[in-house]
């Protein structure tokens, strides 16, 4: 825990993210890159779905950011909410419109597979609903957080929030399993071997190492600009403070 | 110490609590969660005659019949157990083929055929090249959708 704490301290975190992200933005970019051409370029044609497999490769590693970034919020929302640390609220500030913007890939894409492969664009199954619930929390959390003068109390509100939705979580994730649903079930991430052919699971993974790059990078920019915007506000805050009495002295 | 570890055990347990609730509203809702019913679900509880549903399964090999118009469709339906008749009059999707998971909605009319006025093809999760499906198919050990059921 002390070795937590160390890093807990908004300026030692600063310095930290400072060095780290560049090197997370390059690796983004590279893999990004590589799993595009290997992607679009290598990969071959599915036996099934002809090129409309070659969406999977943004589709699915968006839908694991998704969760992924909720879990970091979830998570930090409940470090904010028991250790009262200031900087779990801020990450999990920072990590909300960038898990928002990987649900809505997700969901987008999704859309665009569906069209030709179902012969609908959306299905109200338990996967695809509970994914666009996850959004709904997102979006909620955003406004919440942001609904608050005060600061704290606006940390609070949020991070209750974020944890009482962590329970869409795993239902978004075993939906497939525990219900007939539309979505195919887990192809990566089930037990035994993968039923993705190691061409097509390359780009995917590449791709998914990419996105959790992507995602680093920007929570650093993010966290960075969230730790700046609290001391500003807490100076405007004390300097109106001060200026308000100064200008009540001058009336008087 | 002490308020930290309250706030500790406050969470722990209303994340608990939570869970438990949602599992027993989820398992409540079951029937409505479920996109679609497999023959055996529909022939051990028939639906009335007019209600909408949707089933789901697999394409019986052989089964397909077009009409004499080009857009109407039979097929069977089988989740290995039971099987249903289709008949659908539009357009089907691109991976609408035999031996692979369908899903139609529709209605049962009085002789037991499903009457479907939508079909949806399913996709199943295994995802692979064409010479790959096919090397396999040749050497016998083919394992895809029409077994998987899924």
């Amino acid at each position: 825990m002390s070795r937590l704490h160390r890093f807990a301290s908004p300026a030692r975190f600063v310095r930290l993210a400072d060095r780290i992200q560049p090197w997370t933005g390059w690796a983004a970019a590279l893999l990004i890159g590589a799993g595009l051409v290997v992607g679009f370029g290598f990969s071959p044609p599915d036996y099934q779905q002809g090129d409309t497999v070659r969406i999977m490769y943004v589709h699915v590693p968006s839908a694991w950011m998704a969760m992924f970034c909720y879990a970091v919020m979830a998570v930090c929302a409940a470090a904010g909410l028991i250790w009262r640390h200031p900087l779990a609220h801020v990450i999990a500030h920072g990590a909300a419109p960038i898990g928002a913007c990987f649900t809505i890939v997700c969901l987008a894409t999704g859309m665009l597979w569906g069209k030709p492969m179902w012969g609908r664009w959306w299905a109200w199954d338990a996967r695809l609903t509970s994914v666009l619930i996850l959004l709904f929390l997102y979006l909620g959390y955003i406004a919440l957080a942001n609904a608050f003068d005060n600061t704290a109390r606006g940390d609070r509100s949020s991070a209750i929030l974020a944890l009482v939705g962590a329970v869409n979580l795993p239902v978004i994730k075993f939906s497939v399993d525990w219900w007939n649903t539309l979505h195919q079930p887990a192809s990566v991430t089930r037990i035994g071997a993968p039923a993705i052919h190691s061409s097509m699971l390359t780009p995917l993974l590449l791709m998914a190492a990419g996105f959790m790059c992507l995602f680093a990078a920007l929570l650093f920019v993010r966290v960075r600009a969230g730790l700046l915007e609290r001391r500003l506000r807490a100076l405007r805050h004390a300097r109106a403070h001060a200026g308000g009495m100064d200008t009540g002295t001058g009336l008087s | 110490m002490r308020p930290k570890r309250r706030r500790l055990a406050f969470v722990v347990c209303g994340m608990l609590t939570l869970g438990v609730a949602a599992a027993l509203v989820l398992a409540a809702f079951e029937d409505s969660i479920v996109y679609f019913y497999s023959p055996t679900e529909v022939a051990e509880n028939k639906p009335p005659p007019d209600r909408r549903f949707r089933i789901g399964g697999i394409v019986v090999k052989d089964s397909v019949i077009r009409g004499a118009d080009a857009t109407s469709v039979r097929f069977r339906v089988t989740d290995t157990a039971n099987t249903i008749d289709v008949a659908y009059t539009g357009v089907l999707p691109d991976l609408f083929r035999e031996g692979q998971g369908v899903v139609a909605e529709g209605r049962l009319d009085a002789d037991g055929r499903f009457r479907a006025d939508e079909v949806l093809a399913k996709h199943d999760e295994t995802y692979m090249p064409k010479e790959v499906a096919d090397a396999l198919k040749e050497s016998g050990r083919w394992r895809g959708a029409p077994e998987g059921g899924r």
